[in-house]
């Protein structure tokens, strides 16, 4: 199968701040894509550049097997945005704003189309209401399930979850959920690192213009150091012993409290050696425990190397 | 025919939000309304005399009607500002939406309006002793000249829509406009304006248009200047088009984050 997406060496300035540097990733059809960045990483200048909404200065970018700026016509045939603040219509009823894009979509029945989607997004009893009456989960809700309307084979949802409470949000990502298990091509933008890591099935980290790294949250997290171990001591001295002993051979951080994290490596071996290491000096945690490695530490790892070559 | 579709549906879409804010309706009537009370009433008794054979309020009325459509397209430049500013522009941008119908369709309604507008000052004109000879003929002339000055006057509005900053700062322009409405022969003939001004006000494109109505409707004749006031519309709606078209092409149209 084609990707849904490939852009090769995209850039992107506004007047001479650089904001892409040479932007590569392929996104395969059918799978959820999470491009991961801070704040003012370019996030939403990919999302513009890949819904046609502005060009390139530099490279290529297709969406759905058409290039963004040749084909524009083609592209938006495929795709659907969902922006960072809800494209709603305030003036309008829920009903209203979803018949709108079923008439621009030119769908046989919009009426019916509405009907449908205002009842799969828990809408029916807000429909005729206008849009200013709805809180910020409805307005969301609404604005996702405009982007159905003809059913686009690729959706851009650009920060789908910033701004929403813990339950819009886990609503939120059982509905990309959903889309990705009927096919649909799903590309979202998040600062948040849990949430790339429950939804995609892959992720690139863009950080100052260009992708760090990319691959599954699995392949991401070994990129840190792994077998890391947390050690809680009962008194200071212990701890001040045990930082004495290891901190030449083992990269180790001091918690707060009494508490000390080691990585050993990773293979059951070096996680022995390190305990034996412990044992040999009399030493003896009151506690430990493993640290499974998180896609946030990837994410500062990976950025703080990138500032020390700046 | 899929761009007339969409444009019809951009326009149906856009004249909901009209009716459904009637304090945008009510502001743009108050003062048109206002100011032809009070020019009739107020100042009548003593601008009259300036206006030979003509009654005041005849006088007056075509540029009460011109003030109307330039206060109503201010709100055509918000709206449109405003749907820019919640992307919901830049959601039809991303749609299969002929391009040319998001602009299309606040042109027609805003065109639609505004001609609704002159009509409800004309009625009250009417009220308060505004009489014509226009036959049938004189009033399509007229009608026909109101509605291509607003169509033209409407897509400078979307221009200065596209480009403004803000909502609020969208409608700004509109006070050149009115100014335009003053330095001419709307509330006094030019001959009593010192030469300096006179030199502008006979020679702007509002004065044509403000005579040629005012001549359909009091002597029942097209007047000497009709061609220059249609040339006048004509001539703004191409290069408001040409530059709203422009605008809106250079794909920088995005909304605030």
């Amino acid at each position: 199968m084609k990707p849904a997406i490939t852009v090769r060496e995209l850039k992107k300035a506004y007047k001479k701040n650089a904001v892409l540097k040479g932007v590569d990733f392929t996104v395969e059809s059918g799978t959820i894509f999470a491009l991961l960045g801070s704040n003012g990483a370019g996030k939403t200048t990919i999302i513009n550049i890949l819904t046609t909404l502005i060009e390139a200065d530099g490279g290529t970018a297709t969406v759905g097997g058409f290039d963004v700026v040749k084909s524009s016509a083609k592209v938006r045939q495929h795709i659907s945005l969902t922006g960072q603040f809800a494209a709603v219509d305030d003036m309008l009823t829920g009903r209203e704003n979803l018949e709108l894009i079923g008439d621009l979509r030119h769908v046989k029945d919009s009426a019916q189309t509405a009907k449908a989607l205002l009842s799969k997004f828990n809408l029916t009893d807000a429909a005729d209401r206008r849009v200013t009456t709805f809180s910020g989960g409805m307005r969301r809700r609404l604005d996702i399930a405009m982007s159905l309307i003809g059913t686009p084979s690729i959706i851009f949802l650009d920060e789908p979850t910033t701004g929403l409470d813990p339950e819009a949000r886990n609503d939120m990502w059982q509905t990309i959920k959903t889309l990705a298990q009927s096919g649909t091509t799903v590309f979202l933008t998040t600062q948040y690192l849990d949430e790339a890591d429950e939804l995609a099935d892959s992720i690139a980290l863009l950080h100052h213009g260009k992708i760090v790294a990319q691959g599954t949250a699995a392949e991401l997290k070994k990129l840190v150091p792994g077998g890391r171990v947390k050690f809680t001591f009962h008194e200071e001295g212990q701890l001040k012993a045990a930082i004495t002993l290891l901190e030449k051979d083992y990269e180790i951080t001091k918690g707060d409290d009494l508490t000390l994290t080691v990585a050993s490596g990773g293979s059951t071996t070096q996680v022995a050696g390190l305990f034996i290491r412990l044992r040999d000096a009399k030493l003896e945690p009151a506690d430990f425990s493993q640290q499974v490695p998180t896609l946030d530490d990837v994410f500062f790892k990976l950025t703080s190397n990138k500032k020390e070559e700046k | 025919m899929r761009a007339l579709k969409d444009t019809w549906t951009m326009a149906k879409r856009s004249l909901r939000h009209i009716v459904r804010s009637p304090d945008t309706i009510i502001t743009v009537l108050i003062s048109p309304i206002a100011l032809l009370l009070m020019f009739v009433y107020v100042l009548g008794g003593a601008l009259g005399r300036q206006t030979g054979s003509v009654s005041y309020v005849d006088f007056i009325t075509p540029g009460i009607i011109i003030m109307t459509v330039v206060s109503g397209i201010a709100y055509a430049a918000f709206r449109l500002n405003n749907d820019i500013q919640k992307g919901i522009i830049n959601r039809f941008r991303t749609m299969p939406v002929a391009s040319s119908s998001i602009l299309s369709g606040q042109a027609m309604s805003s065109t639609l309006s505004n001609l609704f507008s002159s009509l409800l000052v004309l009625a009250v004109a009417f009220a308060i002793g505004f009489r014509t000879s226009a036959g049938l003929v004189e009033w399509l002339l007229f009608a026909g000249l109101l509605a291509l000055f607003t169509l033209a006057t409407t897509w400078m509005a979307i221009f200065f829509g596209l480009q403004a900053k803000s909502a609020e700062g969208a409608g700004s322009f509109s006070y050149i406009l009115m100014f335009l409405i003053f330095i001419s022969p709307s509330f006094v003939p030019t001959t009593s304006m010192t030469p300096l001004l006179r030199g502008f006000a006979d020679n702007q494109p509002f004065t044509p248009i403000i005579e040629t109505m005012r001549s359909l409707l009091t002597t029942g004749t097209a007047g000497d200047k009709v061609w220059l006031a249609f040339g006048w519309c004509v001539g703004i709606l191409v290069v408001m088009y040409a530059l709203a078209i422009r605008q809106y092409k250079r794909k920088t149209i995005v909304a605030n984050s």
